[in-house]
């Protein structure tokens, strides 16, 4: 087993905790005056030559500050913006109070992965998104707060009590270790099952370990979540092929309950001329080898090829997560190609701006046609096709169609290609009995159970590729679904109403509870 | 983690182990693999299981030490581990179910040949294995082919067996008539030489490409090959293809992608202890 892992670099602090000041809470019109916090992070310049976290983290101060901003709505809908519903007024109150062990408390039993979501979710389509403070101005930071409360937790594991329930005896086994696996194990373990996560690489995770690059999210803060996971009872099987090493009925035949978690993670190549000389990657493969494989470190017994000229054919975030580790491993120009404009790239408005500020290079309405490559079949330039937007297709986006005569090339010594990925037909093809759909997709109802009874799944799978988060929440949704399942109430009663700010106390406060504020608007 | 039961020296690069791996060994069928890692920090590799043994839950893996990481595996002791195997991976070899089979092994593909001629002879079909290696210390998996029939073994020098290259014992075989199947693993240019020799004998003739693999679960796309004009993950939809639609420039091509960087890695590790080891050096030498 690794050992617990500092979460958070020694040269950065977590402030110890202060007693609450005994002052007034402020009125509505002055958290309204509170400016929202800007998150520290590297210079472009700098970070874009190493590999350590980009933003920072705020300091005590600053997410006390950013916590008088919430507003404490009576109905937030902050917490219907969250796919995994975490109650964020709740865990704000306890933070803006100086109450970390209650807001950790109150964070981690909402969310098993809270070092995770901080980070990576796109928090300006979800909770951020639909706070009130957006109507009129910059929405309460929930992320960095979630983060700041999460790094807090990770660093005092003393200061929140299991929540571990009694054991049931019920066994349910978990296919993938990725954010929908991890959430689910979590859920269940909590709920007193005895939970086994089968994961197919040497290291658990998923797209957390393999594919969202360092610079975004240490490996080392997902090994503490998944110790943590493990400290309440999780237990992790590695190496172990579902498809090859077990079969899904051979499981099915040992657990009470399975939940498949096992992603969408077969690369989707080009299909051009050229696409299989030497310096074309997926971004899978790219990915996995700097990350898990850790061939960022120039000691690493893994090798990667650095290209000096890179480019990157995508708009997603892999795609930006592979340019920018294609600077950090030394690219002099990197560049993404995608076939529509800046306004249609898929990835988040951050990602795409941090690319920008590391000197990215974006080619815009812009389709690969040919790998070339020199007489030793390196690599030598990527031809591409000028594109103009057209009509809006099925998915509401422009269609984007070739001009032409309008065919260049850009002079290049690696290509990866980050155009999606699409379901791995391993497992599915091991489960005959497992109902999939045209694209080899899982088919599941509305409480996640698939078409074998006692089989849920979630995630990627299930979805297509999608965020951590939505993940994370199709996995909270089967936790929740199984343990009814297990206990003979079918179908799953209805969720609970949305939380509202009403805090439990955690222990007698100093400060007096603020008064609800009105929702405007 | 997975002890080493069982050590042997097989000839001068090449080592023989009998590893605990009881679901695998449970499992696996012929042609399958395992990706291996020896411990934190080292890569995955791809090897093939040359046999296994359910009874004692061990897999046998024959490692030929031709760089780092070969060589950090071969210099492995009874009683060490090997920290990471999974598998079993790729899909089993297409065995015939009757008639008569010949098995090809050049140098360490002798021993990922070995399974594939033991399930055929649990079918009932006849097989002759044909075996070869630069010179006689090179020649292994012998007596272990002999067990499941007939075995011809050649060495390019003419120092055991019958002199020459495997193509040329097996043109005799083809040319002698009754041959339902080919199946053939070694280096590249000796299943590509395999395969140009059966295709007008008209036999099916089944190669198990060695291409660079990371993951081995279908995910990185880095071992795929063109097949047919297809391409294909040599990971999940092989490692066996047809010989005779094989693109083998192109998987010899993509196979020296990391040639400098081995290079680099070997010179910086210095050369496997193995050979000292089988040259009749002392046992600590190899550590």
């Amino acid at each position: 087993m690794t050992e617990p892992a500092s979460p958070v670099p020694a040269d950065e602090p977590v402030e110890p905790v202060e007693p609450a000041t005994a002052k007034a809470p402020l009125t509505n019109k002055e958290r309204m005056a509170i400016e929202r916090v800007a998150m520290p992070e590297q210079e472009g310049d700098i970070r874009a030559h190493n590999f350590r976290e980009v933003n920072l983290g705020l300091t005590y101060q600053l997410a006390i500050l950013e916590a008088e901003r919430c507003l404490q709505c009576p109905k937030p809908f902050c917490v219907d913006g969250c796919p995994v519903r975490v109650n964020i007024p709740n865990f704000i109150a306890h933070l803006r109070d100086g109450d970390m062990a209650g807001a950790a408390e109150s964070l981690l039993g909402d969310n098993a992965l809270p070092c995770v979501t901080g980070r990576v979710c796109p928090q300006e389509t979800q909770c951020e998104g639909v706070c009130v403070r957006a109507r009129k101005g910059n929405p309460v930071a929930v992320g960095y707060l979630e983060r700041y409360v999460a790094d807090w937790a990770m660093q005092n594991p003393g200061a929140v009590p299991h929540l571990r329930q009694p054991l049931t005896g019920r066994r349910i086994g978990i296919v993938g270790s990725g954010p929908a696996g991890l959430t689910a194990a979590g859920e269940l373990a909590r709920k007193g099952h005895d939970v086994t996560v089968f994961e197919a690489f040497h290291a658990p995770g998923g797209v957390l370990i393999y594919g969202i690059p360092e610079f975004r999210l240490p490996k080392d803060i997902v090994q503490a979540e998944v110790d943590r996971l493990v400290s309440e009872g999780v237990k992790i099987e590695l190496d172990a092929i579902i498809g090859r090493t077990y079969t899904v009925p051979e499981l099915r035949e040992e657990y009470d309950a399975l939940f498949l978690a096992v992603g969408a993670g077969l690369p989707v190549f080009m299909n051009v001329p050229g696409e299989n000389f030497k310096g074309v990657y997926s971004a899978n493969e790219y990915l996995t080898r700097v990350n898990l494989m850790g061939a960022w470190n120039p000691d690493s017994q893994t090798p990667i090829l650095h290209g000096q000229r890179v480019v990157v054919v995508g708009g997603g975030n892999v795609a930006m997560d592979s340019v920018r580790t294609a600077r950090r491993l030394g690219a002099s120009e990197a560049t993404i190609v995608y076939r529509r404009s800046h306004d249609e790239l898929p990835a988040r408005a951050e990602e795409v701006h941090h690319a920008e500020q590391e000197g990215v290079r974006f080619e815009l309405l812009a389709a690969p046609v040919e790998v070339l490559a020199d007489e030793n079949r390196w690599v030598t330039g990527l031809r591409v096709q000028r594109m103009e937007l057209g009509e809006p297709d099925a998915s509401g986006r422009r269609r984007p169609k070739p001009i032409p005569g309008s065919e260049f090339v850009i002079d290049c010594d690696l290509v990866v290609v980050a155009i999606g990925t699409k379901a791995n037909p391993l497992l599915t093809g091991s489960a005959p009995e497992l109902e999939v759909n045209e694209w080899g997709y899982m088919v599941t109802d509305e409480y996640g159970m698939t078409s074998m009874p006692g089989v849920f799944a979630g995630g990627d799978i299930v979805r297509g590729a999608a965020t951590v988060i939505l993940a994370m929440g199709d996995g909270k949704r089967a936790a929740r679904s199984i343990d009814s399942w297990l206990n003979g109430v079918w179908p799953p009663p209805p969720e609970e109403p949305a939380a509202t700010a009403a805090r439990p106390a955690r222990e007698p406060k100093a400060t007096p509870e603020p008064k609800p504020a009105a929702t405007p608007g | 983690m997975h002890p080493i039961l069982e050590k042997t020296v097989l000839s001068p690069t090449v080592a023989r182990f009998v590893v605990a791996a009881p679901r695998i060994a449970e499992v696996r069928q012929p042609g399958q693999f395992v990706i291996v890692r020896r411990g934190t920090g080292a890569e995955r590799i791809p090897l093939t299981i040359a046999d296994a043994d359910p009874g004692t839950g061990t897999i046998t893996l024959v490692i030929q030490a031709i760089g780092k990481t070969t060589s950090d595996l071969c210099e492995l002791e009874v009683g060490d581990a090997i920290t990471d195997i999974a598998g079993p991976l790729g899909k089993a070899t297409e065995l015939i179910e009757t008639g008569h089979a010949v098995c090809v092994g050049g140098g360490v593909g002798t021993a990922v040949v070995h399974p594939i001629a033991q399930g055929l002879h649990e079918r009932g079909v006849r097989v002759t294995s044909v075996i070869g290696g630069r010179s006689r210390e090179w020649v292994i998996f012998e007596d272990e082919l002999r067990r499941w029939g007939e075995v011809v073994a050649c060495t390019d020098d003419g120092s055991y067996g019958r002199a020459g290259f495997v193509t040329e014992a097996l043109r005799d075989l083809l040319d002698a008539g009754g041959i339902d199947a080919v199946y053939a693993v070694g280096p590249v240019p000796m299943m590509k030489a395999v395969s140009a020799l059966t295709l007008p004998y008209g036999v099916t003739t089944t190669v198990s490409l060695n291409a660079i693999m990371v993951d081995g679960t279908g995910m990185c796309g880095g071992c795929r090959v063109t097949v047919g004009g297809e391409t294909h993950y040599a990971c999940v939809d092989g490692p066996e293809f047809d010989g005779h639609k094989v693109d083998f420039g192109m998987l010899a091509d993509r196979l020296s992608t990391y040639r400098s960087f081995e290079q680099e890695a070997f010179a910086k590790r210095g050369p496997c202890m193995l050979n000292a080891l089988a040259a009749g050096a002392p046992a600590e030498a190899s550590r």
